[in-house]
């Protein structure tokens, strides 16, 4: 029983490790994809995010600053996103390859600058998102190392989940919510009732560049101390997939981020205590998304404008 | 008639030469158009004259490159629809610009919402909607989606949405395109009762019945150009046709007289369900012979379009027959369908009739791409291909001439339908569908879709005409079937079948004996 | 042969000025950032240039070339039927697998069996990846997308796993598979090489990728199978109306571009480095045949030139650090290129408008009701 209590925890503690990241930039792409912008380059951003936040961090020794900038990082790269797709109208896909491009040659570049190295210097546990509640339960019983596992994370984690309800809330209960579905689902129709689509996809799109900024700088901020260029490699697409997963709406792609996040944990459990391949094992959560999309997802109804430009005639 | 509500002491709409350009293209050369208090104002044209490109420039939508608006006196310069509704215009465009997964009410608030705090007020919001619609008569469900409620109350939702933003002239374009003639009627209804109550209505429309039945005055506009504004009481329906075409028109179809022939299309107790998986043909039976053309009325919504689309093979029937000749084409792939002699004229020339980005040639082989002489053995012989196309062009007047290698999104909508009807008359099989042939055509063309399907009657083809326009129906058929609920639920000859009457039972009604 | 476009007009027509200006936009940004960095403009490309101007130089261009050009066909083709294999990634890591294990386990079989052996097994393996995905989308609908990435990592760990197999792994301590066999080997001889001064890892997969550029290129536009894949790229509905199965041709062409890529993963092991070493992440060979593809305008013969484009800076990019220049320097330029030429395509769609006379851009509507005023 006791065992049963400490991989439980550690697989919810490794649960908790993996999906803020993802999470983090998934409630950015469902800000971009609603409002009719395709986001393939939350990784580009997500990257940008992370090299930021430890730069930052590390200069001021204010993590939550750094955590900041890191998502200031994300929006910049967001910002190019959305000129060049809402107000140009670029076609989507391209630019968010080349922002997946330009995101880590540029913070890689700047990172051969100023350390001479492709990576960071680590950061100090004071630099780091701090953890809360370390310390509060009694780890010398089962309970209280399971409590610990659990609930001692890192603030970053705490906040992701309270986002996922402040974007619910958004989408669903505010003015801002309701017109950027619009945005997404009938764009004409929104320029005839005098509302400004341009100016609500460039907002949705920053969002979704400073949601996943944050993601990346969780990752390089809470789950480890320092930025290197295999930080982010793939997280930025797995978002995206929990999003289409979770058919366009935050609490779907909580769901999605969760799963996600703990198969990845099952998979630390496992190749710590199982006599099976690490890379078989690794691939579990890859396998499990997609048997989960077939046994209980299906067809996912896309934002009828989605990836469509919108232009206005003058 | 009716022009007690008028004040034409005060017009509140005044364009003055307007002049819109797109490039070289000269889509409005110099229109006037005034609109009083109390007034209903039609703009006559045909399909591209420029009338769209008009009302785009009054609700701020488009700017115009030259002239002057004036609304209740005052110029006015309109940036964005933000500015239109802010004078009091309100649209309602032709293509409804509703958000299909919202709600009645959401839709109507969208842009103007209430709201407690930051927080969406959607109780307050129900509440102004349903006062609104009961004020003005126009009932409408207010949580209901959009997607599940029928055309005519979509339209009503648009016409609540303008007066929610305090319109007091409302633009209407081509109001009546998917209506049934007594909902026209209604319309008309709900439109006097709004000049009643002071508001002003412009409608953008190409039939003239209704301008009769409804408008007091109409502006006639022509490739772009102002034409005159008429007092609708003092002219009479063909004056009004040839001041829009610029000559005189003809609207019967000739059509000889002939002996039904054996049964080609024979449709056996079909169902089958729509896309929400709901049923929507309810065990229809129809049949079609050689040398007859049976027509299909029935308002939008009443199983014609998955019927069309069993027959052709796009969706699959839940049970019954549909027989060619004798084989069963139900359930099977859209190519067993045509092997077996189905060839069609689809209602949406741009998503299935046309690959347009294909060019003109290539648009052609559609369905022949695999036959000799266009390839051999899976490689192209592009000189058949291109003589096919050139030959094609010719017979069928397709413009602009030498389009072969144009892609086929570059023609305009009506030679696109020629492109259509080209392939498909060469296709030479015994049973052709026509939908809709002639939305959105120009009178020209119009003539000529009805020319080539009455000649396919006349060759001994058997024809299946579904059509939203009740004049072209009783104006080809040989037939009428009328399509209610999912089931053929009258039948009679074309020839002196009377329009209210096919009216009341396209509504589910009675005929009147 | 009057009514025949030639080659060179459908490159140009498909906006080779554009192209031609994001590249040199794409420079001007990367000096921009060689200048905040304070380095030497003139040096660093200088030297980029130098890099691969030489015979030796050149070689590398196209031994790097080669697998940007295979992976940058599979997701050309893609893009002209209508989906976007962002899969080429797995499908190239699959058929580099699937030519390791020929290559290894049948080693005493002559090179004129065992190559095309290798060949063939790299492009079946490529063929299933990819017809994998094109089976979930039309049986359960699942977002093409979303599966190609999760097989993308699915195939990077199965990868992983079989390189770990006693029967393939290395003998040695190295984290990697055997070699493949001398034998299906595609490098030149050493003599030839010595005699033309080639890199050491020249070899003849490049006329193979001209090849199948080739026959891409034939295939999309000669042949009825094109016509039918394109259809449904660009209109499944109305193929669907004029008789073309939508879902065989979409596993058609999954396959056909999974094949491509699985080739170019047995084509870049067997030129280049003889064996496949366990990874910690992705190789990003599949990205780079994504942008290999945009640059190339999906255009078979654009993509040839744009993967040896691609191939030039990348082994260029690897020289810029002997004058202290960052390597990273190339993924900016690239990225800045392929930024100009997605903002470029708006500027042919502004033409194409006035060109309609139309009011607003047919691209540009909601295009759900299809007619026009």
């Amino acid at each position: 029983m006791t065992a049963f209590w400490n991989e439980f925890g550690i697989i919810l503690y490794a649960t908790l490790v993996y999906t803020p990241p993802l999470l983090y930039a998934a409630l950015g792409s469902c800000f971009s994809e609603v409002s009719g912008v395709v986001n393939i380059g939350i990784e580009g951003m997500m990257t940008a995010g992370a090299f930021t936040g430890t730069v930052v961090a590390y200069y001021t020794s204010n993590p939550y600053l750094g955590f900041l900038c890191g998502g200031m990082a994300g929006m910049l790269f967001g910002a190019i996103h959305a000129f060049a797709t809402v107000n140009l109208g670029a076609d989507q896909t391209i630019a968010g390859t080349a922002i997946n491009m330009l995101g880590p040659g540029i913070v890689i570049m700047i990172a051969r600058v100023l350390y001479n190295s492709t990576d960071t210097i680590p950061l100090s546990a004071a630099q780091k998102i701090p953890t809360l509640f370390k310390g509060m339960f009694d780890t010398s019983t089962v309970f209280g190392r399971f409590m610990d596992n659990v609930f001692a994370t890192y603030a970053s984690t705490y906040l992701v989940f309270f986002l996922v309800i402040l974007v619910w809330f958004i989408f669903y209960k505010t003015r801002f919510g309701l017109r950027l579905r619009a945005c997404g689902e009938h764009p004409q129709a929104c320029e005839t009732l005098g509302l400004n689509v341009i100016a609500t996809r460039f907002a949705c799109v920053c969002i979704s560049g400073f949601l996943s900024g944050l993601g990346g700088a969780c990752v390089t901020m809470a789950t480890s101390n320092q930025f290197r260029p295999i930080s982010i490699v793939g997280q930025g697409f797995i978002a995206i997939a929990a999003v289409l997963f979770g058919k366009f709406r935050p609490q779907g792609a909580l769901l999605g981020c969760l799963l996600f996040g703990f198969c990845s944990g099952l998979k630390v459990v496992l190749g710590g205590s199982s006599g099976v391949n690490m890379h078989l094992i690794s691939m579990i959560p890859y396998v499990v998304t997609v048997i989960v999309l077939v046994l209980f997802v299906g067809k996912s109804r896309v934002p009828a404008a989605s990836g469509k430009p919108y232009i206005k005639s003058k | 008639m009716s022009k007690e509500y008028i004040n034409m002491e005060t017009p509140v709409i005044e364009m003055r030469d307007i002049v819109k350009k797109f490039g070289d293209f000269v889509a409005n050369d110099g229109i006037n158009l005034t609109v009083h208090k109390g007034e209903i104002h039609a703009i006559l044209g045909e399909n591209g004259a420029g009338k769209s490109t008009l009302m785009n420039q009054l609700y701020g939508l488009l700017k115009p490159t030259s002239g002057q608006i004036l609304v209740n006196g005052k110029p006015i310069e309109m940036n964005n629809p933000r500015d239109a509704i802010a004078a009091g215009i309100g649209m309602v465009h032709q293509h409804f610009m509703l958000i299909q997964p919202f709600t009645v009410t959401e839709n109507i608030v969208l842009g103007t919402e209430p709201v407690k705090g930051v927080k969406l007020d959607m109780a307050t919001a129900r509440k102004n909607v349903e006062e609104l619609s009961q004020r003005y008569g126009l009932s409408i469900d207010p949580d209901a989606k959009i997607e599940d409620i029928s055309v005519s109350m979509q339209q009503r939702v648009e016409i609540l949405k303008a007066l929610y933003r305090g319109a007091d002239i409302l633009i209407l374009d081509e109001p009546t395109s998917s209506l049934t003639p007594q909902e026209i009627e209604e319309l008309i209804v709900i439109m006097r009762n709004l000049t009643r109550d002071g508001k002003s209505i412009i409608i953008i429309t190409h039939k003239l019945k209704e301008i009769k039945a409804a408008a007091d005055f109409c502006t006639i506009i022509r490739q772009g150009k102002y034409i005159r504004t008429v007092d609708v009481e003092e002219v009479n329906e063909n004056d009004l046709a040839s001041m829009m075409v610029g000559r005189n028109v003809t609207f019967t179809v000739d059509k000889p007289e002939m002996e039904a022939g054996d049964v080609v299309l024979d449709v056996k107790d079909l169902h089958c369900n729509d896309y929400r998986d709901v049923e929507i043909v309810k065990g229809l039976n129809l049949q079609v012979r050689r040398g007859q053309i049976v027509g299909i009325a029935g308002i939008d919504g009443n199983g014609q379009t998955e019927l069309v689309e069993v027959i052709t093979g796009l969706r699959k029937g839940s049970s019954g027959q549909i027989l060619v000749n004798g084989v069963d084409v139900c359930n099977k792939p859209p190519r067993f369908g045509f092997d077996h002699g189905v060839s069609s004229i689809p209602a949406d020339r741009q998503k299935h009739g046309l690959i347009l980005d294909f060019s003109v040639e290539d648009n052609l082989i559609l369905q022949n791409y695999e036959e000799e002489p266009y390839s051999k053995k899976g490689i192209f012989r592009r000189d058949a291909i291109f003589s096919h196309a050139t030959e094609s062009i010719e017979n069928y007047d397709i413009r602009p001439q030498n389009s072969e290698r144009r892609p086929a999104g570059t023609l305009s909508g009506g030679n696109q339908q020629k492109v259509i009807i080209a392939r498909e008359v060469q296709n030479d099989k015994d049973l052709l569908i026509a939908v809709n042939p002639t939305r959105g055509l120009d009178v020209g063309a119009i003539e000529y879709v009805h020319k080539y399907i009455v000649e396919q009657r006349n060759k001994g083809k058997a024809v299946l005409l579904v059509s939203f326009e009740l004049d072209e129906i009783m104006s080809l058929s040989d037939t009428i079937d009328v399509i209610f609920d999912g089931k053929i639920v009258a039948s009679m000859p074309g020839k002196g079948a009377n329009e209210n009457d096919l009216g009341l039972l396209m509504a589910g009604g009675k005929a009147n004996g | 042969m009057d009514k025949k476009k030639s080659i060179w007009t459908i490159i140009s027509e498909t906006r080779i000025i554009h192209i031609l200006l994001s590249i040199l936009l794409g420079f001007v940004v990367g000096a921009f950032f060689l200048v905040v960095m304070g380095l030497d403009v003139g040096a660093a490309y200088g030297r980029l240039i130098s890099s691969v101007t030489s015979v030796k130089g050149f070689s590398y261009v196209v031994v790097y070339g080669i697998p940007y050009i295979m992976t940058g066909l599979s997701v050309a083709f893609s893009f002209r039927t209508g989906i976007f294999n962002i899969g080429a990634e797995g499908q190239f890591v699959v058929g580099a697998m699937a030519a390791a294990c020929i290559g290894i386990l049948l080693p005493n079989l002559p090179p004129v069996v065992l190559i095309p052996l290798c060949f063939i097994g790299s492009m079946l393996a490529g063929a299933i990846w990819g017809i994998v995905v094109g089976f979930l989308k039309n049986k359960w609908g699942i977002n093409e997308v979303l599966s190609m990435i999760m097989f993308n990592w699915i195939a990077f760990y199965l990868s992983n796993f079989i390189a770990g197999i006693p029967a393939i792994h290395s003998d040695g301590t190295a984290e990697a598979t055997k070699n493949i066999s001398a034998n299906a080997s595609t490098l030149l001889s050493k003599d030839l090489i010595s005699q033309l001064g080639l890199c050491p890892t020249a070899n003849w997969g490049i006329f193979v990728a001209l090849v199948m550029t080739v026959i891409v290129w034939l295939v999309i536009e000669k042949t009825t199978l094109g016509y039918r894949l394109k259809a449904v790229g660009a209109n499944k509905f109305a193929a669907e109306y004029g008789g073309i199965n939508v879902n065989r041709s979409i596993l058609t062409a999954l396959a056909i571009s999974g094949a491509l890529a699985g080739l170019g993963g047995a084509l870049h092991l067997m030129g280049m480095g003889g064996r496949i070493s366990i990874f910690s992440s992705q190789e990003g060979f599949g990205f780079a045949g994504i942008v290999a593809a945009l640059i190339g305008c999906s255009h078979p013969f654009g993509v040839f030139f744009a993967g040896l484009f691609y191939g030039a800076l990348t082994y260029g990019g690897s020289k810029l650090n002997l004058v202290g220049a960052p390597t990273q320097l190339i993924n900016v330029i690239v990225g800045t290129v392929v930024l100009f030429i997605a903002i470029s395509v708006v500027f042919e769609r502004l033409k194409y408008v006035q060109f309609k006379k139309k009011p607003k851009p047919a691209a540009a509507q909601n295009v759900k009701e299809g007619t026009d005023k």
